[in-house]
């Protein structure tokens, strides 16, 4: 729907502070056929696996997923791991502070992903949804309706949209970046080519690899897609049967209301 | 005022009889379902149906979400997560509730339209009215409450913007501000008391709806005619009506489930194209978004709010006169307020003695060019303040007051009006003519 802004408003009202950077311009954002785009699509568990062992060995270095439980990994609908699999990742992907135990302890099924580590980059549990505003001509969302496109095109846009250049702007580097908004990130080009192995051996160039974190952090995100698909397609297919039932018991019920007439 | 008249509720069996005679609640609710309502209603009246129905969903799906709720700054962002990921069902339970919202506001636009063209705010139906808009200004409160309590980066501003118009009141403005939020800023105390009025108010309305339904059960339905059902005995007051049970229940389910597919479908489907993405980020009282939007629903009185700049001659008179008390954004304040004020005041600002608007022929050209300005200002709410969108704004704002304090009371003089039909029985009679004999009799 509406992305579009109000900042001139408000400061002529006296109302918000001054917006903390001026936006310049919508990057670009390239569509990508996801797997989970549509009525019927679904997640791929190969393509969420990867993209979790991306996340993992890159991501995770700076970013967090505070929001997200370890045990979830197992979920049907989701990365889809076994239950075993699920505890042995943890255990041995990650470490997380207990304080009963006042020490970092391997992480358990139940203990969610660590917060990010560098305070400055957010959490990523969200982002895919976070992210999804930026698409459709004039803030209309359009794009977002008819290609489905949303926050993991953002986001695998944003890893592949680097130019190389980069500038120093009050003491932090700044990367160009054709995807953010402002053109200027703050984070280094985060993948390349064959940064991480797959175990099956699966296309690992940069464009592959930023398709599945990007799949992978749309789950983080939206978690029960699935479900709420299926109860959707659920209660439409049946309301659309009850609404049938219904017209049919109104005509009837009216056709005598409407012959009264004709008889008189 | 006397009802329509209609056979009145006789208790058959011994314990009926028993219990009416001392709680005649049965007799209530026959008297409420069998009214005789006009048979020829059409599709414009199906709303309040799904009104009601919006409430008892809102109210209970929001009853299941506030046991996992917490309503603390700290932890409200990571409850609502806590109920998309683990509660049983209750990213669905979430998701209803957040279009719920959208369904509540779209429908009830309809509902006031449909009003304002038949002309069902006239006499006798004022307190009616009155009670709608009434309704329609809790559900902007309760509404906008609701909107704060995931503490998204949107429902912290939007909190700090709307609170921020109560500032802009002369002298007494920070102190209701600081009142209302329990605080000099939107935090935990603001946070804790709308989620307390967020619970408290669709109570509220689910009583003044009662009064609502009784106002008008008393008065009778008003219909696309405008005319009213014939009293003069049952037999000739049941030749314009049929009793609303069965009839109009089963229209008004067949259309509730109609709307309920489309809704089912955006709720599954595309739950959060609706909303605000920044709200799945946690509030940050550092970092002001680079765009501050209300809910889409609120964007026509948004849009109304600021169409008045300090360049607008109106507002430079305004600040003139009253030596600086009414400045721009005290302006933009009364003017929403105002918008809403003005469609309160429609019976006594609506001079035509014809009551529908299919017999006005003027009217219907200003009807349609009102809903259109409604769409526009809607469309103007969501662009960012600078030109052309802001003198867009002014133009479409200006039409608003105009139609109501100016064209509805000078069309009741000038205009020539079409003649209405005898009764409800002859305009239905004519309808279902046209419908199922073309071929006239020769």
């Amino acid at each position: 729907m509406i992305r579009t802004t109000v900042i001139a408003a408000l400061a002529a009202l006296g109302i918000s502070a001054t917006p903390a950077g001026a936006a310049g311009g919508d990057g670009h954002v390239e569509d990508v056929a996801f797997s989970f785009e549509g009525v019927f699509g679904s997640y791929d568990a190969n393509q969420l696996q990867r993209g979790l062992k991306v996340y993992t060995e890159v991501c995770a270095s700076c970013h967090g997923l505070e929001h997200v439980p370890f045990r979830t990994l197992a979920d049907v609908g989701g990365p889809h791991f076994t239950e075993a699999e699920a505890r042995a990742y943890a255990a041995q992907s990650f470490e997380v502070f207990d304080p009963e135990l006042d020490d970092l302890r391997p992480a358990k099924p139940t203990d969610h992903f660590p917060e990010s580590v560098v305070p400055s980059a957010p959490d990523l549990s969200l982002m895919a949804k976070a992210r999804a505003g930026f698409h459709g001509p004039y803030g209309t969302g359009l794009n977002q309706l008819f290609k489905g496109m949303g926050g993991p095109e953002y986001i695998a846009s944003v890893i592949t949209g680097y130019t190389g250049n980069q500038k120093t702007e009050a003491g932090a580097t700044l990367y160009e970046n054709e995807a953010f908004p402002g053109g200027w990130i703050a984070m280094a080009p985060p993948l390349e080519d064959g940064l991480v192995e797959f175990d099956d051996g699966h296309a690992n160039d940069l464009h592959h690899m930023a398709e599945d974190v990007a799949a992978f952090l749309m789950w983080t995100a939206e978690p029960k897609m699935m479900a709420r698909k299926q109860a959707g397609l659920v209660g439409v297919i049946f309301l659309i049967l009850l609404a049938l039932l219904l017209f049919l018991s109104n005509k009837t019920l009216w056709a005598a209301i409407k012959d009264r007439k004709r008889e008189t | 005022m006397a009802g329509i008249p209609h056979d009145s509720y006789e208790p058959k069996s011994a314990a009926a009889k028993w219990f009416h005679s001392r709680l005649p609640v049965l007799g209530l609710l026959h008297a409420t379902l069998t009214i005789p309502t006009p048979k020829n209603l059409n599709w414009w009246w199906i709303w309040g149906i799904v009104l009601t129905f919006c409430l008892a969903l809102q109210i209970a799906t929001g009853i299941v979400l506030a046991m996992h709720y917490t309503p603390h700054v700290d932890l409200a962002f990571a409850s609502i997560e806590h109920i998309m990921r683990n509660v049983n069902g209750g990213h669905m339970i979430r998701y209803l509730h957040m279009n719920g919202a959208s369904l509540f506001f779209f429908a009830v636009y309809l509902h006031i339209f449909r009003s304002l063209y038949y002309g069902s705010y006239k006499e006798p139906r004022e307190i009616t009215w009155i009670i709608g808009i009434l309704i329609y200004v809790l559900m902007m409160g309760t509404a906008f409450m609701g909107y704060v309590l995931p503490w998204g980066q949107m429902s912290f501003w939007g909190a700090t913007v709307i609170t921020g118009l109560f500032g802009a009141i002369p002298f007494v403005g920070e102190s209701i501000q600081t009142w209302l939020l329990g605080g000099p800023a939107v935090d935990n105390a603001t946070l804790n008391r709308f989620f307390s009025l967020h619970y408290l108010l669709p109570f509220v309305i689910a009583g003044l709806v009662v009064v609502h339904i009784w106002a008008f059960h008393t008065t009778g339905n008003n219909n696309p005619t405008g005319v009213e059902v014939r009293r003069d005995s049952k037999e000739i007051a049941a030749r314009d009506t049929v009793p609303f049970w069965p009839y109009y229940v089963m229209k008004d389910l067949f259309a509730l489930a109609v709307i309920l597919a489309v809704f089912f479908a955006i709720v599954g489907f595309m739950p959060n194209y609706l909303g605000h993405p920044d709200n799945y980020i946690e509030a940050n009282p550092l970092a002001t978004p680079a765009h501050i939007v209300p809910e889409w629903y609120f964007l026509p009185f948004y849009a109304i709010l600021r169409a008045f700049t300090a360049d607008v001659w109106v507002v430079m008179f305004a600040d003139w006169i009253t030596g600086g008390v009414v400045n721009a954004k005290f302006f933009g304040v009364l003017a929403m307020f105002g918008a809403i004020a003005v469609m309160a005041l429609t019976p006594w600002l609506d001079t035509s003695s014809t009551r529908s608007g299919r017999y006005r022929p003027s009217f219907k050209w200003w009807f349609w060019l009102l809903a259109a300005d409604f769409v526009v200002l809607t469309w103007c709410g969501a662009q960012p303040a600078e030109w052309p969108y802001s003198t867009i704004s002014l133009i479409a704002t200006a039409y608003w007051f105009a139609y109501f304090l100016v064209i509805l009371p000078l069309l009741g003089v000038v205009e020539r009006t079409e003649e209405e039909p005898e009764s409800i029985e002859a305009d239905f009679d004519a309808a279902h003519d046209e419908a199922s004999a073309p071929a006239p009799a020769e």
